[in-house]
């Protein structure tokens, strides 16, 4: 339970009220309520509905306490959570009235008549709010010797959070986050007295993104979740703090661990970033730590074609036999730390003495090179707390960035401020928002860009990395921030490409910034580190160096599947070093493969959205702790250009002493964009992204969390629905020349040139099953 | 000669009371066209000089109460009439509105036009079927007498007025769960402030009045300042509604000026059941501190019976003879308040739920004396702690009963059982009943 800073995210004076609690006087800003007030002074009332993140309820009534303003008391104890300071305002507490000590007495013995009182068999048994407050401002023993409520439990309200309905104090915490802080009103309070119990709706299952947090925010165990529920006793939990690993959002968490195993994520807290939410897939997307495919030693393959378990030394020496005296180049993968991707940036300018390094596993453009490389991305989510307007370009937020989507949210909510979605059709997500969209369809962005009008310096525009797909995209951004003086936020979908740009882990670019194509920035890196000179030439980006003839390619965490469809056969004919944590389809092509370490089992750090750096350390203990930086730098030091950085931690204070380039910059080359494609009437522009729940690979084998995954669905229009004679949800058959995909279709307003399709989800893989996810003539026709 | 002073109940006599056509001929809706003529500011200051207090239980002066409505504030404003009565005993709503709808439709007018509203709703009870048949019917005369709908008799003022039917709860009648419940969502009271002056229905400014309140406003408008506040006592101006129910030769409505005494009233009515004594009474519905043969002097005005240490409440006189057990009236009002909790606050929730199971044992004589000083221990949890006043209401009975009758409770306890024979309290013939 946090104390929040009101006015903290305000620049404008506010007026401060003094008021007197439990004998000692405070000042704290307007507004402040009785029980945060209190709180900073040290003094804790008991509570459960209160949530400084919530809109007051004042529904439990346990935080009771006596009030007089100047001079005259309130005939009644007052709930401490509901009444904001005032001048002259005396209250005394638990601690000095002994009215108010009985009422919240009172209060908790009458709670716990109805409670199981099950703390035993309990998850929440050792961290419950409800537990610790019964001992804390209870009586000793309860005088209730009738019969309790009961019944049936637990019940699912979805297929990953549990309701134990006896054990509900029925606070209304839960509701109040769905609806106030998600948008997502799928559970709400029904019945009423004793036998008022949270529940769902009957055809509308609770299929929030967030609904975790819930069950992190739930003050006792009535709310668990599937995976974890019956699993530990907190008490044997070792908990260290830690950076998700799965998005750009940058959400602090908290990693528990038993004997070596991750056993849950909760959300940290971090008032700057994700405050204290996180979305289900950062909190229940871990089991891919402990696959069955893990690597766990070195292998090389043998003559016959098969994978052999090696010793490192061999292993090292095999790489760096096919790695060295070849052309090569380095392919990173989106999902590295900052240390890691720096080790990769330095390996390949140094062990391989190449520029062809990209960290971009994922379609990409000459044109997002020079954007990354040159554009000013300066937006933070303060900026958008303080927007007039967020404008968002080939990017939705609720799938691609989740806490960017609460704190656009916060603020429609809050503020109702304006939103614009340039995109096909209005996502559930930008439904939320409210946001007026402008239909595009995708490839054909750039006129509407270029037709926005009303941005001033308080607006965000939000640019995901989709937007690279489109044909002079990234440059009619560029050109509107510069026009408008609007912020602007670029924000990848993982949580490595951010501190890989700045690690430099990009064919153009050095660490910290530094433009290859510049030779002052050469010559500082090359001091840096203590080598000659570093290649001048600008290198090959990933789709280059697939296609290319280098013989030889060293390939972090990457799927080729996410590249192209004919990546992967590409490759195979090169020799790749793979550094792996899981087998895949890198590793199995793969002439040597290094084991390296998930997030969990290393430290590091990860850099979000807006450039800030979130360090972790390894949640479980490993006394290999193999992070790709060190076995990078072995790998170096075999091939005889070490590039020393044998710890995650000399990497990290090699990069921070580099810095940030603070010399010239260059301006981006603008690129123009591409017209509208010409359509039959059987045919669509294709379009997609990819959901928050999805068949990423980092969601392995979470069955529970997959179970609340959004269907996969063809979003076709009204009138391409009459033409193909099909109602919402007939089978619709999409297909190009290289495969076809069949998915019930949801008739929609989008785009009349447009569909749409999940990236990467059931049924729907579009790399795999068309070839291509976006800005692509496909043939439509009623399955 | 009698002290009754019929007015709002003046024409329940007459066959037809309840049409359009008798309340023309009985000098109806002359009083809209008084306030229609008068500054919307005049007519505040009439029902604020006039003394009227709400009707519906606190009390609160119903003139201020519209002068808390943001004036100029270019919002919404909505007139909203509470008639969910549903507080046990309190039946006086139902019956004025079956006899005589229109002095109601004419008090919104009058309300809405002084707070400048052009949307009134009507909040009813939704099991009284036959009462909202009646309503309905007055509404619909009213729109084709063009007193309701645009430019009402010419003066430029256009009001709509809608009937909603609530869905079985007593807790609606609480002001702010009305709101929610016309709202569409689940009647639970809501937080306060704002109160509904400022954000009511749908976040907008809002008067909530009672029934009776409303009605009584057309005579006022009419007969004037003066003639009301010749009635009644000091604080407690004008006339008002008595439901005298239970063990009385004649239960019903008796109309007569604040600060009347039971014992007045009584006479009135034909006295106690024949052949009986009054044990004890409810000055206003079953959430106000009983009182007894004590109290048939006290005048019912507001100030009166809160100075015996009771409320007014509703007026809701319900009588019982000493046939009647008090553990077992008690155990049944409390029964009634664990059913209507609307479960949002603990106190109430889970206190009524435990006061129910106390009170079973104590009727059934289980349990020792210890157990009454829990059980007013529990109410003092429980009172005064809630998130609005139907826990207090809860507790009030149970608290006022042990003061008066704490002996009764451990006749129960002796006798192990009730010592009463609850067929010597019904009203009906006993033989066969069981
Ligand atoms: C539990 C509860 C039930 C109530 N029920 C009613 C009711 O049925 N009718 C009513 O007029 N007021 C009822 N009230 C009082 C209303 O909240 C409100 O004070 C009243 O409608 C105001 O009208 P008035 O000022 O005209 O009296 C109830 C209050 C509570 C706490
Ligand atoms: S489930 Fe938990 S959070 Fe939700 S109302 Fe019950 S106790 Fe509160
Ligand atoms: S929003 Fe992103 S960073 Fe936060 S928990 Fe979810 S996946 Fe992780
Ligand atoms: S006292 Fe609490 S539970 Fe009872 S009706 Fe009022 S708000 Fe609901
Ligand atoms: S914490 Fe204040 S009422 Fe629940």
């Amino acid at each position: 339970m946090s104390i929040q800073e009101l006015g903290a995210d305000q620049q404008v004076q506010v007026e401060m009220i003094t008021c007197v609690i439990d004998g000692f006087e405070i000042t704290v800003p307007k507004g402040t309520l009785v029980i945060r007030a209190a709180e900073k002074l040290g003094i804790q009332i008991p509570r459960f509905c209160d949530h400084p993140l919530l809109a007051p309820a004042g529904a439990c009534r346990q935080c009771l306490v006596d009030i007089e303003i100047n001079g005259r008391a309130f005939p009644k104890p007052q709930a401490s959570c509901t009444i904001p300071v005032e001048n002259g305002m005396v209250v005394k507490t638990q601690l000095t009235s002994p009215v108010a000590d009985k009422a919240q007495k009172g209060i908790m013995e009458l709670l716990l008549i109805n409670h199981p009182l099950d703390c035993p068999v309990c998850d929440k048994g050792g961290e419950c709010p409800l537990q610790n407050q019964a001992m804390s401002n209870g009586r000793a023993e309860s005088r209730f010797e009738g019969v309790k409520r009961t019944f049936e439990k637990p019940v699912a309200i979805s297929s990953q959070v549990l309701l134990d309905r006896e054990r509900c104090v029925l606070c209304a915490r839960c509701t109040r986050f769905s609806e106030q802080i998600a948008g997502d009103p799928f559970i709400t309070l029904n019945e009423r007295g004793a036998l008022q119990q949270v529940g769902i709706y009957e055809e509308e299952p609770f299929d929030s993104y967030y609904s975790g947090n819930t069950v992190q925010i739930c003050p006792v165990g009535a709310l668990t979740g599937t995976s974890y529920r019956f699993r530990a006793r907190p008490f044997d939990l070792v908990s260290t703090n830690s950076a998700c690993e799965h998005c750009a959002s940058g959400c602090a968490m908290r990693t528990d661990v038993r004997r070596g195993k991750t056993l849950r994520r909760l959300a940290g807290e971090d008032a700057e970033v994700n405050e204290e939410w996180n979305c289900d897939k950062g909190r229940w997307a871990f089991k891919y730590e402990v696959a069955k495919n893990r690597i766990k030693n070195p292998m090389i393959r043998d003559s016959s074609g098969q994978l052999q378990e090696v010793s490192w030394p061999e292993a090292l020496a095999e790489a760096a036999n096919g790695l060295k005296n070849s052309r090569s180049g380095v392919l990173v993968g989106g999902r590295v730390t900052i240390e890691d991707a720096y080790g990769y940036s330095k390996f390949a300018r140094v062990a391989l003495n190449t520029n062809n390094i990209d960290f971009r596993a994922r379609l990409h453009s000459q044109e997002e090179l020079e954007f990354l490389a040159t554009a000013k991305t300066n937006a933070t989510y303060k900026d958008l707390d303080n927007a007039d307007h967020v404008v968002l370009i080939g990017f939705e937020p609720e799938d691609e960035s989740p806490i960017v989507f609460l704190r656009i949210y916060k603020q429609v909510h809050k503020r109702s401020i304006k939103v614009t979605s340039i995109a096909p059709y209005a996502s559930r997500g930008s439904e939320k928002l409210k946001a007026n969209l402008i239909k595009s369809a995708s490839g054909s962005e750039v006129s509407a860009i270029s037709a926005l009008s009303g941005l001033t310096s308080k607006s965000v525009v939000l640019v995901g990395e989709r937007i690279s797909e489109t044909e002079g995209g990234l440059s009619s951004i560029v050109k509107l921030a510069s026009d408008t003086g609007a912020k602007l936020g670029w924000i990848p979908r993982r949580a490595g490409e951010k501190g890989a740009i700045a690690a430099g882990a990009l064919p153009n670019l050095l660490p910290g910034n530094r433009l290859i194509s510049n030779s002052s920035a050469r010559v500082d890196i090359a001091a840096a580190w203590s080598v000659d000179s570093v290649p001048s030439e600008i290198g090959l980006s990933t789709e280059e160096m697939i296609n290319s003839d280098l013989q030889a390619l060293l390939i972090g965490g990457i799927d080729p599947m996410d590249i192209s469809p004919e990546a992967k056969i590409k490759l195979a004919k090169k020799f790749i070093v793979s550094l792996e944590i899981r087998q895949s389809d890198i590793t199995d092509i793969a002439s040597v493969v290094l084991p390296v370490a998930p997030v969990v089992e290393k430290s590091g750090s990860f850099m979000d959205w807006q450039g800030k750096v979130r360090k972790f350390e390894a949640a479980v203990d490993q006394t290999l702790n193999r992070s790709d930086v060190r076995i990078l730098s072995m790998l170096a030091d075999e091939i005889g250009k070490p590039i020393n950085l044998p710890t995650v931690n000399s990497a990290r204070v090699e990069f921070e002493s580099i810095g940030s380039w603070d010399g010239e910059v260059s301006t981006m080359k603008l690129v123009v964009g591409a017209g509208n494609k010409a359509i039959n009437n059987d045919e669509a522009i294709i379009s997609s992204w990819r959901n928050l729940l999805d068949k990423g690979s980092l969601q392995d084998g979470e069955e529970n969390l997959a179970g609340t995954a959004r269907k996969s669905k063809v979003v076709i229009s009204q009138s391409r629905a009459k033409s193909l004679n099909v109602s919402d949800g007939d089978l619709v058959r999409v297909s190009n020349n290289y495969g076809a995909v069949t998915l019930a279709c949801q008739i929609s307003d989008i785009d009349e040139s447009s569909i749409w399709l999940p990236r990467n989800s059931l049924n729907s893989q579009l790399i795999r099953n068309l070839g291509v996810v976006s800005n692509s003539v496909v043939k439509v026709a009623k399955a | 000669m009698s002290k009754l002073t019929p007015v709002l109940s003046a024409n329940w006599d007459q066959k037809d009371s309840f049409t359009f056509e008798a309340y023309k001929r009985n000098g109806g809706y002359t009083a809209i066209a008084k306030a229609l003529s008068m500054k919307p500011d005049e007519v505040i200051q009439t029902v604020k000089d006039s003394g009227l207090r709400g009707r519906g239980g606190a009390g609160f002066p119903t003139g201020n109460k519209w002068g808390f409505i943001p004036q100029g504030d270019n919002k919404e404003h909505y007139f909203v009439v509470n008639a969910d009565e549903s507080e046990p005993g309190t039946c006086k709503d139902t019956p004025l509105l079956m006899a005589n709808p229109h002095v109601l439709i004419e008090g919104i007018i009058i309300g809405s036009y002084a707070i400048r509203a052009n949307h009134a709703f009507i909040y009813i009870r939704g099991e009284i079927t036959h009462v909202v048949r009646r309503v309905q019917q007055a509404i619909e005369d009213a729109y084709k007498a063009g007193l309701l709908g645009k430019n009402i008799l010419g003066k430029g003022f256009d009001l709509d007025l809608v009937l909603h039917v609530g869905a079985g709860a007593y807790i609606c009648g609480e002001e702010t769960a009305l709101l929610d419940s016309l709202e569409g969502f689940r009647g639970q009271p809501r937080l306060r402030p704002p109160f509904p002056a400022i954000a009511g229905l749908y976040a907008k400014p809002t008067v909530v009045n009672n029934v009776e309140s409303v009605a009584s406003v057309p005579a006022i408008i009419n007969n004037g300042v003066a003639w009301f506040t010749a009635m009644g006592t000091e604080k407690s101006k004008g006339f008002t509604l008595y439901s005298l129910s239970g063990h009385v030769n004649n239960p019903g409505q008796f109309e007569a000026p604040l600060g009347i005494t039971l014992r007045e009233l009584l006479e009135i009515s034909g006295g106690i059941r024949t052949g009986h004594k009054l044990k004890f009474w409810t000055p206003g519905g079953s959430s106000t501190p009983i009182f007894t043969d004590a109290h048939l002097d006290v005048p019912l005005d507001y100030e009166g019976v809160s100075a015996a240490g009771s409320m007014l409440g509703t007026k809701a006189l319900q009588i019982f003879d000493e046939t009647t057990c008090i553990v077992r009236a008690v155990l049944r009002w409390t029964e009634f308040y664990k059913h209507e909790s609307c479960g949002k606050c603990t106190p109430c929730r889970e206190g009524t739920w435990w006061l129910v199971q106390v009170l079973k044992d104590l009727e059934a004589g289980r349990g020792s004396e210890a157990d009454l000083d829990k059980l007013l221990d529990l109410c003092d949890n429980i009172m005064g702690r809630s998130f609005c006043a139907l826990a207090d209401g809860a507790a009030s009975p149970i608290i006022s009963s042990l003061k008066y009758f704490r002996q009764e409770y451990l006749d129960h306890l002796a006798a192990g059982k009730c010592p009463f024979d609850p067929m010597t309290a019904t009203l009906f013939e006993s033989a066969g009943v069981k």
